[in-house]
């Protein structure tokens, strides 16, 4: 076997080696796969809140808001308010607000989204299965999605009106 | 500096090479220094050739044993920090993100848990440090057995039927003797020959020399358990790519049926239940001061596949695919997916009971309500013409800190109910509340009132949902590696041999194991043969030594 | 009379056997040089004599772990007391294995007494039969936990070998840092031998001390009260703690606050009676012998040669890792992935059963491949087992995991 030859075997090997390597420390560190900002938002279809559903493919061609809360988170709370605003400002501009309630019965949701004072349509993810599918840890989490489908923007943080402003503008066909 | 070195005998052989692979001579000038190391038979090990570029320098560190030990010693003191305090996952109390698990750390361990958690400690097994070194360990698997089986299968593959005197001489064990003139080579070789064939030997002849060896495919023992090794964690790393592996967590209510996450499949509880040891099963009379000891914990369950399921959320479509029961070392399995009986929750409210009573008539039951905690009805007619509406629900019930209802959690740990009784005849409609377990009517002197009855409880099975694509192959490699700790610890490879030249017969003996074991074998045949020699076994710390010189010499410069 | 008085009685017969046993080897080696005696013929017959009165002790052990067996329904080996006398046996077995390849008399004054400590040590633990809890509940506690065990009981005739090597090869002549180890070696395992005294002899006298301990919440103030009770006479006492129930002595000191736990504080009372027991006994040897102790077992070893010695500590480690590997490794990871649905989940016997495979891994690379013989390999083969014992004992006792159903 000649030196060069030996030269290319070893250098296949260690480049393999150093592949596991990389893909180990990988997969350990990354242990939970995220979406991020211009993966395609997964569809999905879920109740609404006072009956009909809403399925995620349908609303191609408009903007969508979608914000995934609790009744027991206060930030969620917190918010409803300023997505409301933005809701009533925008609702005619092509872009739809849909929130997403995880895991509550309908009753609670209800008085819930009674109290705050909501009017844009309400989802009702009984099995936590999109919650899921969008890998939501800490709620408040909002995701932003354009007119073809796509994430522009994950805001895990209590929104106000501006910053809603702001990604709306991304996301307006 | 030539890459080759030629031997007395004519043959020219690659450098590193210890012992002349065709006659076995000594390559290096020893003079009179101790007989060189008979690893991998005195064939030159591939990473001792060159060392010129970084790749070189790379294999040859991975290449070598001493780089192989000082990484198994290093994870073996990591490991063993990491179960100094308890890794996150095995903290005792529920706690709750990275600040509540910071602040155990330090409230339960004091500084050196404080610094145990800054370190990193608690997450030592995942943490990119440690998995380099397993990865490294791999590396240095592969690399070894590369580097050395391809100079032992040229050494084990045509043995050494011939050597050079020298070589038997050099030999642990060996004896000499002058047979004398009236000394029948041919046939004293012969019935050597038949004697070590008895006691398994296989042999090899050539002129006045016969070798007997016995269990050579021991030797590839080491090389067969790395590959077991490395088959094993090539399982372990496969298992980080998507849909390999799956870890999920379910509780599921009698009753309930959940979707399993990431599968298209749901489950069913149909029944959850414990049971316990009775007094006349235990083998002996016990002291348990009351306390129960648990014989099964057990969920029967229904597995359905869900057709629907290309659309997340959507209705879905279940199909019933099996059912049977789930209890601890005994998991459903249906295709990959694997359920285990992991925790419970007995004993959990599921629904509040009560009797609708009319005060103004006598205090007469109208009738009965149940408001489920987890599927509370909207409305519920109670009798004729009376209903009962749900206004709202509070699961785990707080007044916030602007005096708003609120709940905790999404849990019924603390349910709070405002209710609504509707009659038809008079139109009339009063409000009241149910919390801890007391009815506060919206305004005194109401019609009507609910008298709080034994609630509904309900068992919550705990389940762990996996798939391990991967099981296989990682079985597979700790099969490999029990193939090969076998071969090689018990069995040995043996040689004898017996050399007659100019008047002179010369024995010797090598193995990579049981000395005493070889000494007895060779011993025997001596006495079979009626030979007039004693044998000699070297001690071995003088044989160590001199393994360690060559060892010196062998590192690469 | 039950089964399981039946197994007890056997239990207590092999150990007298055992005793026995040892006391004839000690005879058989150091009777060689009594008056009108050829001595090779008298190391051949009490060595004989010793051997027997093995074999009888390891069948009626064999006949408690039988009958136990079928009393309980289940393989003896379910909680501490059942695997330490478990332990010992195979310790046992291990002897005989060994002794049929070498028949070197001398081993069994070595490896007999650590099966002994390890039955003694089993005693300190509550030897009910108990029926077993869902989780042991599988066929692989019979065959992980046994052949776990046998390839301990292996590795233990490794170390006493290792053990003898050292005693017969460190010269005796003037005190030495070899000879500074080896001594230290030999009080960690009277340390061991004082531990089971100590217990067994308090826990038949009721001398009780009862404290009441304030439980703090993270802010410091005092949560809740428990009532910790001490078997041993109170050394330490628990971090601000009363006494209710007075025992034989006033502690001495108190527990640092961080030693939380509610049982931490007893830990390192009955901890810190081992060492002082152990050197107690350490020093009445001295007192009474008047020479280090590796100079007094020096002279039963005199006569062997130190290769064999290596060999035998090498071989029984090279028999004893597979079955380690099998045991400790491979069925467990089967029976994790069957019972918690991981092979590994990095649990603290997990890793401290990875940790004695590493570190045996590490003794035979270093013997075959740097030539690591002799001391060196000696040392290891004692490091080995005192991390196997630390495998058993210190994280069934002290670091707790989902293996601490063996604690007490």
């Amino acid at each position: 076997m000649g030196k060069q030859n030996r030269m290319f075997i070893r250098v296949a090997i260690l480049g393999v080696l150093l592949a596991a390597l990389v893909f180990a420390v990988y997969s350990s560190l990354a242990s939970d796969s995220v979406l991020k900002a211009g993966d395609a938002a997964p569809n999905f279809q879920l109740e609404q809140l006072g009956g009909g559903s809403i399925t995620l493919n349908d609303l191609r061609g408009k903007g969508v808001v979608l914000n995934f809360w609790g009744s027991w988170c206060k930030p969620c709370e917190a918010e409803m308010p300023e997505l409301e605003k933005q809701y009533q400002k925008h609702k005619d501009d092509g872009v739809v607000f849909i929130g997403v309630n995880i895991g509550q019965t309908p009753v609670t949701v209800e008085t819930f989204v009674k109290q705050v004072g909501v009017t844009f349509p309400i989802l009702l993810d009984r099995e936590r299965e999109i919650t899921k599918l969008y890998k939501i840890g800490p709620i408040p989490t909002t995701y932003f999605i354009d007119k073809d489908g796509k994430i522009t923007d994950i805001l895990v943080v209590q929104l106000t009106e501006e910053m809603i402003e702001e990604k709306l503008a991304k996301i307006m066909p | 500096m030539a890459d080759q070195r030629k031997c007395e005998c004519g043959h020219t052989n690659p450098v590193g090479t210890v012992l002349c692979e065709f006659c076995g001579k000594p390559v290096e000038e020893n003079g009179d220094r101790a007989f060189p190391s008979m690893r991998y038979e005195g064939m030159a090990r591939r990473s001792q050739t060159h060392n010129k570029t970084l790749v070189d320098h790379v294999w040859n560190f991975f290449s070598s044993v001493k780089i192989a030990i000082i990484l198994i010693v290093i994870t073996l003191i990591a490991a063993a920090v990491g179960t100094i305090f308890p890794q996150q996952r095995y903290i005792p109390v529920p706690v709750s993100g990275e600040s509540g698990v910071a602040a155990f750390y330090k409230d339960t361990y004091g500084m050196l848990g404080e610094i145990y958690y800054l370190l990193g400690f608690h997450k030592l097994y995942s943490s990119w440090w440690f998995v380099t070194l397993l990865v490294m360990i791999g590396m240095s698997l592969v690399i070894c057995s590369l580097d050395r089986i391809v100079p032992l299968y040229k050494a084990l593959s045509k043995p050494r039927v011939n050597p050079h005197l020298s070589f038997l001489k050099g030999q642990r064990l060996r004896g000499e003797c002058e047979p004398g003139s009236d000394f029948a080579a041919d046939e004293t070789l012969a019935q050597a020959a038949a004697i070590l064939k008895k006691k398994g030997y296989r042999i090899y002849r050539e002129g006045s020399t016969l070798l007997g060896e016995k269990a050579r495919f021991s030797r590839w023992g080491p090389y067969v358990n790395h590959i077991g090794l490395i088959l094993f964690l090539l399982g372990v790393l496969l298992r980080g790519l998507p849909g390999m592996y799956l870890d999920e967590f379910i509780w599921v209510r009698e009753g309930q049926t959940v979707a399993v996450p990431e599968t298209p499949y749901y489950l069913k509880n149909v029944e959850y239940k414990t049971e316990y040891y009775r007094e006349d099963e235990f083998p002996e009379q016990l002291d348990l001061e009351n306390r129960l000891i648990p014989k099964n914990f057990q969920t029967d369950a229904v597995l359905y596949v869900n057709e629907n399921a290309d659309l997340p959320g959507a209705e879905p479509k279940l199909r019933e695919v099996k059912s049977g029961s789930i209890t601890v070392n005994n998991p459903f399995v249906y295709e990959d997916l694997y359920l285990y009986q992991a925790s419970n929750q007995e004993m959990q409210l599921a629904a509040l009971n009560f009797t609708l009573i009319d005060k103004q008539a006598g205090n007469k039951e109208l009738g009965r309500v149940k408001l489920d905690l987890y599927e509370p009805e909207q409305e519920q007619v109670v009798a004729e013409g009376i209903t009962v509406r749900v206004i709202s629900y509070f699961p785990d019930f707080y007044m916030d800190e602007s005096g708003q209802p609120a709940t905790r959690t999404s849990q019924p740990n603390n349910p709070m109910f405002a209710v609504e009784v509707r009659s038809a005849q008079d139109g009339a409609a009063e409000k009241m509340i149910y919390v801890s377990g007391r009815i506060i009517p919206e305004s005194e002197g109401g019609r009507y009132t609910l008298q709080i009855e034994m609630p509904d409880f309900t068992d919550i099975t705990g389940l762990m949902v996996r798939k391990d694509k991967m099981l296989p192959l990682i079985y597979f490699g700790s099969f490999v590696v029990m193939v090969g700790l076998v071969m090689g610890f018990y069995w040995q490879h043996r040689r004898i041999w017996l050399h007659l030249e100019q008047g002179r017969l010369y024995l010797a003996g090598h193995t990579n194991k049981n000395w005493f074991g070889l000494k007895r074998e060779a011993e025997f045949l001596v006495e079979q043969l009626a030979l007039p020699m004693s044998l000699v076994l070297d001690s071995k710390s003088k044989n160590s030594a001199a393994e360690n010189k060559t060892k010196e010499e062998e590192k690469p410069t | 009379m039950s089964l399981i008085t039946i197994s007890e009685w056997l239990l207590l017969l092999s150990f007298f056997l055992y005793v026995a046993a040892t006391i004839v080897y000690v005879l058989a080696i150091t009777g060689r040089r009594w008056a009108n005696r050829e001595p090779k013929e008298h190391e051949q017959r009490y060595g004989r004599a010793g051997f027997y009165l093995v074999v009888v002790g390891f069948l009626a052990q064999l006949g408690y772990v039988i009958a136990r067996w079928i009393a309980g329904g289940h393989s003896p080996t379910s909680n501490m007391f059942e695997f330490m006398t478990f332990l010992s046996f195979c310790i046992i077995l291990a002897f005989l294995i060994i002794y049929r390849i070498y028949r070197l008399t001398v081993l069994g004054v070595f490896v007999i007494p650590t099966g002994i400590i390890m039955l003694a040590y089993a005693s300190v633990f509550p030897s009910k039969v108990t029926p077993l809890i869902p989780a042991l509940k599988s066929y692989w506690l019979h065959i992980h936990v046994t052949t776990a065990a046998l390839g301990e009981g292996i590795l233990a005739v490794g170390f006493a070998a290792g053990l003898m090597y050292l005693v017969r090869t460190v010269p005796q002549e003037r005190p030495s840092k070899s000879t500074a180890w080896l001594e230290i070696v030999l009080v960690v395992v009277l340390m061991l031998v004082g531990f089971i005294l100590m217990v067994s002899t308090f826990a038949n006298l009721d001398q009780k001390t009862v404290f009441q301990v304030p439980q703090f919440d993270s802010s410091g103030n005092v949560e809740k009260t428990l009532e910790v009770e001490y078997l041993l006479p109170a050394v330490v006492a628990p971090y601000q703690s009363t006494i209710i129930t007075p025992g034989p002595m006033t502690p001495w000191f108190e527990a640092p606050a961080w030693m939380e736990g509610q049982d931490a504080a007893r830990k390192l009372n009955t901890m810190l009676w081992s060492i002082i027991s152990g050197l107690v006994l350490y020093g009445l040897f001295r007192l009474v012998l008047r020479k280090r102790l590796g100079a007094v077992l020096k002279p039963l070893l005199d006569d062997i040669e130190p290769d064999l010695l290596d060999e035998i500590s090498y071989r029984a480690i090279a028999i004893g890792y597979p079955v380690f590997t099998l045991g400790a490794l491979i069925f467990a990871m089967i029976w994790a992935a069957e019972a918690w649905g991981r092979f590994w989940g990095w649990d603290p016997k997990e890793v401290w059963a990875l940790i004695v495979w590493l570190f045996y891994s590490a003794y035979l690379h270093l013997r075959l491949s740097r030539g690591w013989m002799g001391t060196r390999s000696a040392w290891m083969s004692v490091i080995g087992f005192v991390i196997i014992l630390i495998t058993l004992v210190v994280v069934n006792l002290v670091i707790a995991g989902l293996h601490s159903y063996a604690g007490v």
